[in-house]
């Protein structure tokens, strides 16, 4: 790759970190708990952003970045109070400023109106604060764009003159200068690149040997220069050392006859000779300056108290490296054969009949051990914080509040909490419409929550929490909760339940999840997109999670969305099945059990129900679902396994037997053979053997014939 | 031998693109992530020239130069600063902890090692 292009893939990646840290620096300065350093990173989140953006010539995101970045200075310099309405900005103008960074990085278009609104009220803030101070600025910073206005030369007058000029130099360095690290050699050498040179020692001020002060600076320096270079040009070889030397520069204009020579130096010598007296001076100026640096070298030491601060410091450093995606999953990979291969080996073994040996059952356990510690520290490696997922959804709460008229503030908890890569990917489009959903619907207007006793800001709760080798969040407002009467009314009205359906709390909450239902009476713009929680909810199961809600009118309510931490391992159950070993995946299933005579009865031509501790649950046949018989087995002769569908509802699932429970890898069905129904995946066992991973869900749905929880309760 | 040069600055895209400019122009390059790094990274490397940003976590450039400065070897060697505006301020503050000179972002690598040539031996 262009080595330009891989550093601007860089520098992208590095903008998305900034705008992490500068969207959570805002928000602690927000809420009061940001200190001076946080100010300090926010500033420079957008100063990196401008710099490299300057580098790659973004000029739209250099323009915004710099603006936002004067009012962050005003705020770093204590010239602006970090007041509600200035953070406000502040806030929006971090979403352009990740929108132009979007733009920079992909093309497409951009809302210049946005950024220039912006731009204005930021340059307001500034004005209002330091309105003087400000206005002084403007011209100051052009006079400084301008290096010649302080000067008083007019440079453009200079550069069209192309006659040889002659520039007569005294130069006395001060200490200072060689304390900056500065030589004068090097500036005369800079000097001789812009035409013939000489230059003249004067060493008259240097003191006897017992009075010299290494340290000091004695010597001083005349140059004569002739060269075709304006004099902005002769100056800005001293650029640096500006404040730390003596200088004076004369112009002796040859092309007008008016030479005022006030020093005897030969002004007029042929070019020529002035060359050989330049070739001729340089040793002897490398010289002294050799001379004068090993003075310094063996001046005394200076203190050395910076030397044990930095040793107090040094100990953080990087503990980060940057690896490619792709090395991981394929670690990954890698790490799943290894499993497999462990698995088989100790089966080999056990059939070998080498089990006896002690030593080899140690290894083999050991083994075991260890590849199962390496399959979850690879996993670790793909785990993420949620944090940078929850601070995209501060935004679209922002968004939301500000379309909506509502006040909102968006609490996060647990940003700390790790999950796999592809699982914080896949959640932000679901996570995003919770979030809207909360705002939009769950919370009242402020008018509505005053009214209501409450507080007129609401509050939307973002949760992250590990549970029981889970990753639970939460989405949760304050609002008014859900209003069962409508719910209700709506799913009666759509024909999703019949009209004198008896249904539960909790089983009108579920009708949220429902295809085709929308509770906002008129669809806004905001929530309805034509996307409802069923989406929502067919996402998160696709994620091998499952979501539910708990909900108290007038007090708000709790989604709360339960995840596995990787796609890639999953704990499971080995049944067998007519002869087949399957896999069903744990966390659906409730409990085990053989069921007993008597228990098991038959309802309608084609169904059968168990009935467990006084109530009924439908009885499949796994084997006859999938097709691997064309009988029912008999009930006794089995297990049943009952699960929990994603859609809470339960059923019971008969197998052959049960034998083993274990973690598998999980191995693509679909990329390597093609989508079955009822199947989820495939996994391989220790014996080689292939196993398939059970969809219990569409089991449970395709035996049933009925699609949704509703139907499942109208029938009930 | 090729002149050694540290670099100090935060940002990734930064240190990439002075290593990129630098190696370009035959310079041996070491670097370093802030200030506090690139003291570090002085108590083991002698670099002939050091460049460092001034806006950084931990200790910025303008400490570091002081702390630089303090550092016996350190002396006299040339530092340049990296600023993005030509902000006099700055400059003087950078000057005055120690700093030979400085450069203006963005820069492009002709103008850099420019600079480098003017202050360094």
């Amino acid at each position: 790759m262009d080595p330009m292009q891989a550093i601007k893939d860089t520098f992208f990646q590095e903008c998305e970190e900034q705008l992490g840290e500068l969207e959570t620096g805002l928000l602690a300065m927000e809420n009061g708990s940001g200190d001076e350093e946080t100010v300090n990173a926010v500033f420079r989140a957008v100063h990196s952003i401008k710099g490299g953006a300057g580098a790659f010539k973004l000029d739209k995101l250099v323009k915004f970045a710099h603006v936002f970045e004067t009012t962050l200075d005003k705020i770093r310099t204590g010239q602006l109070a970090p007041a509600t309405p200035v953070m406000k900005s502040m806030l929006r103008a971090a979403d352009v400023l990740a929108d132009l960074v979007t733009f920079s990085r992909e093309g497409g278009t951009f809302d210049d109106a946005r950024s220039n609104e912006l731009i204005v009220e930021l340059n307001a803030h500034c004005e209002q604060k330091t309105g003087e101070a400000n206005a002084e600025e403007a011209p100051a910073e052009e006079a400084d764009n301008n290096p010649f206005a302080a000067l008083g030369w007019e440079p453009v007058a200079l550069a069209l003159e192309p006659d040889v000029n002659e520039y007569v130099i005294i130069f006395k360095p001060k200490p200072e200068l060689y304390a900056k690290g500065n030589e004068t050699t090097r500036l005369m050498r800079e000097l001789s690149r812009l035409g013939a040179l000489t230059v003249h020692c004067e060493t008259a001020d240097i003191p006897l040997l017992a009075d010299l002060e290494p340290e000091q600076s004695y010597l001083s320096w005349r140059a004569t220069l002739r060269s075709d270079q304006d004099l902005a040009t002769v100056q800005s070889v001293f650029e640096f050392v500006d404040g730390d030397c003596h200088l004076d520069i004369e112009v002796i204009d040859f092309t007008r006859e008016t030479p005022p020579e006030p020093e005897p130096e030969p002004a007029a010598a042929p070019v020529v000779e002035v060359v050989a007296v330049v070739e001729e001076a340089k040793p002897a100026l490398e010289e002294v300056t050799a001379a004068l640096e090993a003075v310094k070298a063996t001046a005394p030491p200076p203190r050395e108290a910076a030397k044990a601060d930095a040793n107090g410091a040094n100990n953080a450093t990087q503990n980060t490296i940057r690896v490619d995606l792709d090395r991981v999953d394929r670690l990954i990979n890698l790490v799943g054969e290894l499993v497999i291969n462990q698995a088989m080996l100790t089966q080999r073994v056990l059939e070998a009949g080498a089990v006896k040996n002690a030593s080899i059952a140690t290894g083999l356990d050991d083994l075991e051990h260890l590849t199962r510690e390496i399959q979850e520290s690879v996993m670790a490696i793909r785990a993420q914080p949620v944090r940078p997922l929850f601070q995209r959804m501060s935004r679209i709460v922002r968004e939301i509040a500000d379309a909506t008229g509502k006040n909102v503030r968006l609490k996060t908890e647990g940003e700390g909490a790790e999950v796999d890569r592809t699982v914080i990917e896949r959640l932000a489009d679901p996570l995003t419409h919770m979030i809207r959903n909360a705002v939009d619907h769950g919370l009242e207007r402020p008018d509505q929550r005053i009214a209501a006793g409450k507080a007129a800001q609401g509050e939307v709760r973002l949760s992250a929490a590990h549970k029981s080798g889970r990753v639970v969040i939460e989405v949760a407002d304050d609002g008014r909760g859900i209003d069962r009467q409508k719910v209700k009314a709506i799913a009666i009205k759509k024909g999703l339940i019949a009209a004198d359906a008896l249904l539960t709390d909790a089983e009108i909450d579920n009708l949220l999840f429902m295809p085709g239902f929308s509770t906002a009476e008129t669809v806004s713009n905001i929530s309805g997109r034509g996307v409802g929680m069923d989406v929502v909810k067919r996402s998160i199961q696709a994620l091998g999670g499952r979501i539910s809600i708990t909900t108290k009118p007038g007090h708000g309510s709790t989604f709360s969305l339960s995840l596995p931490l990787t796609l890639a391992v999953l704990d499971g159950m080995v049944v067998k099945v007519a002869d087949q070993t399957l896999v069903v995946p744990l966390n659906s299933i409730l409990e085990t059990m053989k069921p007993k005579g008597g228990e098991v009865y038959g309802l309608g031509p084609d169904s059968q129900v168990i009935g467990i501790r006084g109530g009924f649950t439908p009885l499949i046949d796994v084997g006859y679902a999938l097709g691997f018989r064309s009988e029912r087995a008999d009930p006794m002769a089995g297990v049943t396994l009952l699960i929990e569908t994603e859609g809470g509802v339960r059923s019971a699932l008969m197998v052959d037997a049960i034998q083993d429970q274990r973690q598998v890898v999980i191995k693509s069905l679909e990329a390597n053979y093609g989508h079955v129904e009822g199947i989820a995946a495939a996994t391989i066992l220790g014996d080689g053997r292939i196993a398939l991973i059970l969809d219990a869900d569409a089991i449970v749905n395709a035996s049933t014939g009925r699609n949704t929880p509703s139907e499942m309760l109208l029938a009930g | 031998m090729s002149m050694k040069i540290l670099t100090v600055d935060d940002s990734r895209t930064m240190r990439d693109m002075l290593r990129l400019a630098l190696s370009g122009a035959g310079f041996n390059v070491v670097q370093a992530v802030d200030g506090v790094d690139g003291l570090d990274v002085l108590e083991r490397e002698t670099p002939d020239l050091v460049i460092t940003d001034i806006n950084m976590p931990k200790m910025d450039g303008f400490g570091f130069i002081e702390g630089a400065r303090r550092i016996d070897r350190f002396r006299v060697v040339p530092i340049l600063v990296l600023t993005t505006e030509s902000d006099p301020d700055k400059k003087m503050r950078a000057k005055n902890a120690g700093a030979t000179g400085w450069i203006v972002k963005p820069f492009d690598p002709v103008k850099l090692v420019d600079v480098i040539r003017r202050v360094a031996a």
